[in-house]
């Protein structure tokens, strides 16, 4: 091993605190005019236009980006304020999250600049959804056995073939796609994949929901039948778009999405045992609250070295293996440890709805975005293992 | 070792090197390495690095204490550095001059505490880190005119020393009649309790230092061994465990790093602290348990062994989840504050900095 691994305490900036207040403010605000309720949302499917284009009022979408593309240039560390805020209390930010912690950068590095005029300063406005379209029904955890086709027809691209678990198809003006451009070679089978910036709107795409075990159609299947596309929506280079992966995934990984997905869980356990709890309810508590301290300062110490420009991959990983592991194992923990609290707690109904959804969810929690054990691999390499 | 552009990390690490090294200590027949390495640490001020100049020591920064600690822990320390930095914080804090020689906190329970009557010590404190092999005990007292930090010579201690899970001494104390060597009043804010934190900070950051060895071990080791044909890190199986070792150790790490800051900035012992020391120690402590059990399982047999140094790490492991207050123990206090603040409490309690 070469070095030992570091995560140095990053400590906020004063002016992300202030940040950190006003976003509270806007928050209490939109529960307070009924946008949301944070004891309802995490059961509804998190897709609110009006309130991402709030949002993107307030300048908080893209918040990292340059300014000429709408962006407002602040650090990495404001923007985690901001997302933290937004998970805690489970507000509904699926139409434009996605494009701010994705699909922007990845616009921003590779998109030619016509197209990032015309989309990031949308995005950042909070009128633009994006979709990622990258597994597929023979291609998931094995990216590089996709086989959906782009072929070249002229100037243009023809699309061909099937995605699916997209996640908000059916709302996204765009998608961004892996799609083959050319067969795989001996010696690297990774070569050959190129990515796509897609109109959902354009002819020759069909999006049919798949319903969840949870109830809802969060993802889709979206088959692509002769979808034309101009030369100039590739992004980045053609066949090489294994390359483009890597840097992308240390902002990607490490996010408090990554361990506040059922936070909820957590707030109202607290709530039901009350503020005397007995020694069994307090130290399960007590753990629980020292693990997500613990991938909080993780998670920030990640953010810090992303401002400092480094390109963390493996700390980003560590964060997204023992955060979404957390996140799985928070609905279960929290109802042992709510076995033997009174059926008379005051939030018993709204906790046990909100528990009974994010032990139905859980499962997901560990799939999405790259499985356990693809990062657990990522992770090995980062020691040197592979 | 990397160098880094810490020269308190980089002077403890190569004194470490030079004569602490685990293997030269396992190997060793004889404790004839202790007194150089001692000799070695307190010339260089390391031993007493919380201490203020005008009161002997070396007038570190708090940061740079735990840095040392951290580095010493990833060479399984085996001698008493982080019980007389500990010690030496708490006499200064009380304005005493600081003696020469090794030093242990040696605390008495909250229900029945040492007691100071007419010069003369009554009570005892259990579990003492390094019982045995230091000079001077600190300890707070209870006098007629309020608390007291004291110094006692060791020789004028009983002491029934008993080996500690981690290999270390540790003991009983007896304090019975003897009579305290300096004493001064314990200046506001100066508790039982804050001394537990600053013990559990300190440990919790040994455990950070000590995984990270053990990662280093076990990944260094994977590369090596051979079983069926190649070297047992291109096992699926043992890759996952490595990457899960390496999440234990970033997890203690951060911890306990974020508690040492959180004291560094301090102005005092408030619930912010509280707050980051119980959940460093609780979550070191758990990363303690599950990394030790996956360095050895990488290991096999030979990790069993008396002659490997594997054990000279996990071992301490097991004692420093134990003291200070185990992760059970500080995950009551902790759970119970959050529970006390309420629900509505408990993000701007996370988020708090
Ligand atoms: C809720 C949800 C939303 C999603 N949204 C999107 C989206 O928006 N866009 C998108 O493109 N995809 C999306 N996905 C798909 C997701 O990225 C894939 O499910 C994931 O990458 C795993 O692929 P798979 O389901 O085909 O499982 P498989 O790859 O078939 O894996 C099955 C099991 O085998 C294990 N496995 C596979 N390969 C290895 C190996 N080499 N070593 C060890 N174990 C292995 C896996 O870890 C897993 O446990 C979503 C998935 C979910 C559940």
């Amino acid at each position: 091993m070469s070095s030992p691994i570091q995560f140095d305490p990053v400590r906020l900036p004063a002016d992300a605190e202030a940040l950190r207040r006003e976003v509270r403010d806007f928050l209490s605000d939109e529960v307070a005019a009924g946008t949301f309720d944070p004891d309802a949302s995490p059961m509804s499917d998190g897709h609110d236009v009006e309130f991402s284009r709030r949002v993107g009022a307030k300048g908080w979408i893209g918040m990292t980006w340059p300014k000429e593309y709408g962006g407002q240039e602040r650090s990495f560390l404001e923007r985690y304020v901001v997302t933290e805020e937004f998970r805690a209390v489970s507000a509904p930010v699926r139409a434009h999250f996605t494009a701010d912690r994705q699909s922007g950068p990845v616009l921003l590095k590779y998109a030619p600049e016509e197209i990032k005029m015309d989309i990031l300063p949308r995005i950042t406005r909070g009128e633009c959804c994006f979709c990622i379209g990258m597994s597929e029904p023979n291609s998931g955890s094995d990216l590089f056995a996709a086989k959906a086709k782009a072929e070249k027809a002229d100037t243009d691209w023809r699309l061909n073939g099937t995605k699916i678990w997209t996640t908000n198809a059916q709302n996204a003006d765009y998608m961004i796609g892996l799609f083959r451009t050319s067969a795989p070679t001996e010696d690297n089978r990774r070569h050959g994949l190129s990515q796509f910036l897609i109109d959902m709107t354009w002819p020759g795409i069909d999006v049919n929901p798949i319903v969840s075990m949870a109830g809802g159609s969060e993802f889709n299947e979206v088959v692509f039948t002769d979808c034309k596309v101009p030369a100039d929506h590739v992004l980045g280079e053609i066949d090489g778009a294994w390359k483009q992966a890597t840097s992308e995934l240390a902002y990607e990984r490490s996010g408090p999405e990554r361990f506040l997905e059922t936070f909820y869980v957590l707030v109202e356990l607290v709530r039901a045992v009350g503020d005397n709890p007995d020694t069994r309810s307090a130290e399960g508590i007590g753990r629980l609250v020292a693990q997500l301290h613990t991938l909080r300062r993780m998670s920030v110490s990640v953010n810090g070295m992303l401002q400092a420009g480094k390109e963390p991959v493996l700390e980003g990983s560590i964060v997204k293996d023992l955060g979404t592991l957390w996140q799985q194992a928070l609905p279960s923990k929290a109802r042992d440890l709510a076995a033997f609290s009174g059926s008379d707690a005051g939030n018993r109904v709204a906790f046990d709805e909100l528990l009974r959804h994010a032990l139905v969810i859980a499962p997901k929690l560990t799939i999405q975005g790259g499985t356990t054990e693809v990062l657990r691999g990522i992770i090995a390499r980062g020691l040197g293992l592979r | 070792m990397t160098e880094t552009d810490n020269i308190i990390i980089d002077a403890t690490a190569r004194i470490f090197q030079e004569l602490g090294d685990p293997q030269t200590l396992n190997n060793a027949p004889d404790d004839a390495w202790r007194e150089p390495l001692w000799a070695a640490l307190e010339e260089s001020g390391l031993t007493l690095a919380w201490v203020p100049d005008d009161l002997g020591g070396a007038g570190a920064d708090i940061s740079d204490g735990f840095d040392i600690l951290q580095t010493a822990g990833r060479f399984a320390v085996a001698v008493p550095l982080a019980e007389t930095l500990l010690a030496g914080w708490a006499l200064s804090k009380a304005n005493l001059q600081v003696p020469q020689g090794a030093m242990s906190l040696a605390l008495s329970s909250r229900a029945n505490p040492l007691r100071l009557t007419d010069g003369k010590l009554a009570g005892r404190a259990e579990a003492v880190p390094f019982a045995s092999g230091v000079d001077h005990f600190v300890a707070l007292a209870e006098t007629p005119d309020g608390a007291a930090v004291i110094q006692i010579d060791a020789a004028a201690c009983n002491i029934e020393t008993a080996m500690g899970i981690g290999g270390d001494p540790q003991g009983n104390v007896r304090f019975d009649g003897a009579a305290p060597a300096a004493l001064a009043p314990a200046p506001a804010g100066i508790a039982n309790e804050t001394l537990m934190l600053m013990g559990a900070a300190a440990r919790a950051t040994q455990m950070a230092g000590a995984l990270q060895g053990i990662l280093e071990l076990a990944v260094d080791y994977a590369g090596e061994r051979v079983a069926f044909g190649r070297p047992i890190a291109k096992f699926q199986a043992v890759q996952h465990n490595l990457a899960q070792l390496a999440g234990e150790t970033a997890a203690a790490v951060a911890a306990a790093g974020s508690a040492a800051d959180s004291i560094h900035h301090a102005d005092n012992f408030n619930e912010a602290v509280f707050f980051e020391v119980a959940a460093a120690k609780t979550r070191a402590g758990e990363a303690a348990g599950e990394g030790a059990a996956i360095a050895h399982q990488v290991h096999g047999a030979i990790g069993f062994t008396d002659e490997h140094i594997l054990h000279r790490f996990t071992r301490r492991l097991w004692a420093w989840r134990d003291d200070f207050g185990s992760e059970s123990e500080w995950a009551v206090g902790l759970g119970a504050l959050v529970a006390a603040n309420g629900a509505d409490q408990l993000w701007p309690m996370v988020a708090s900095r």
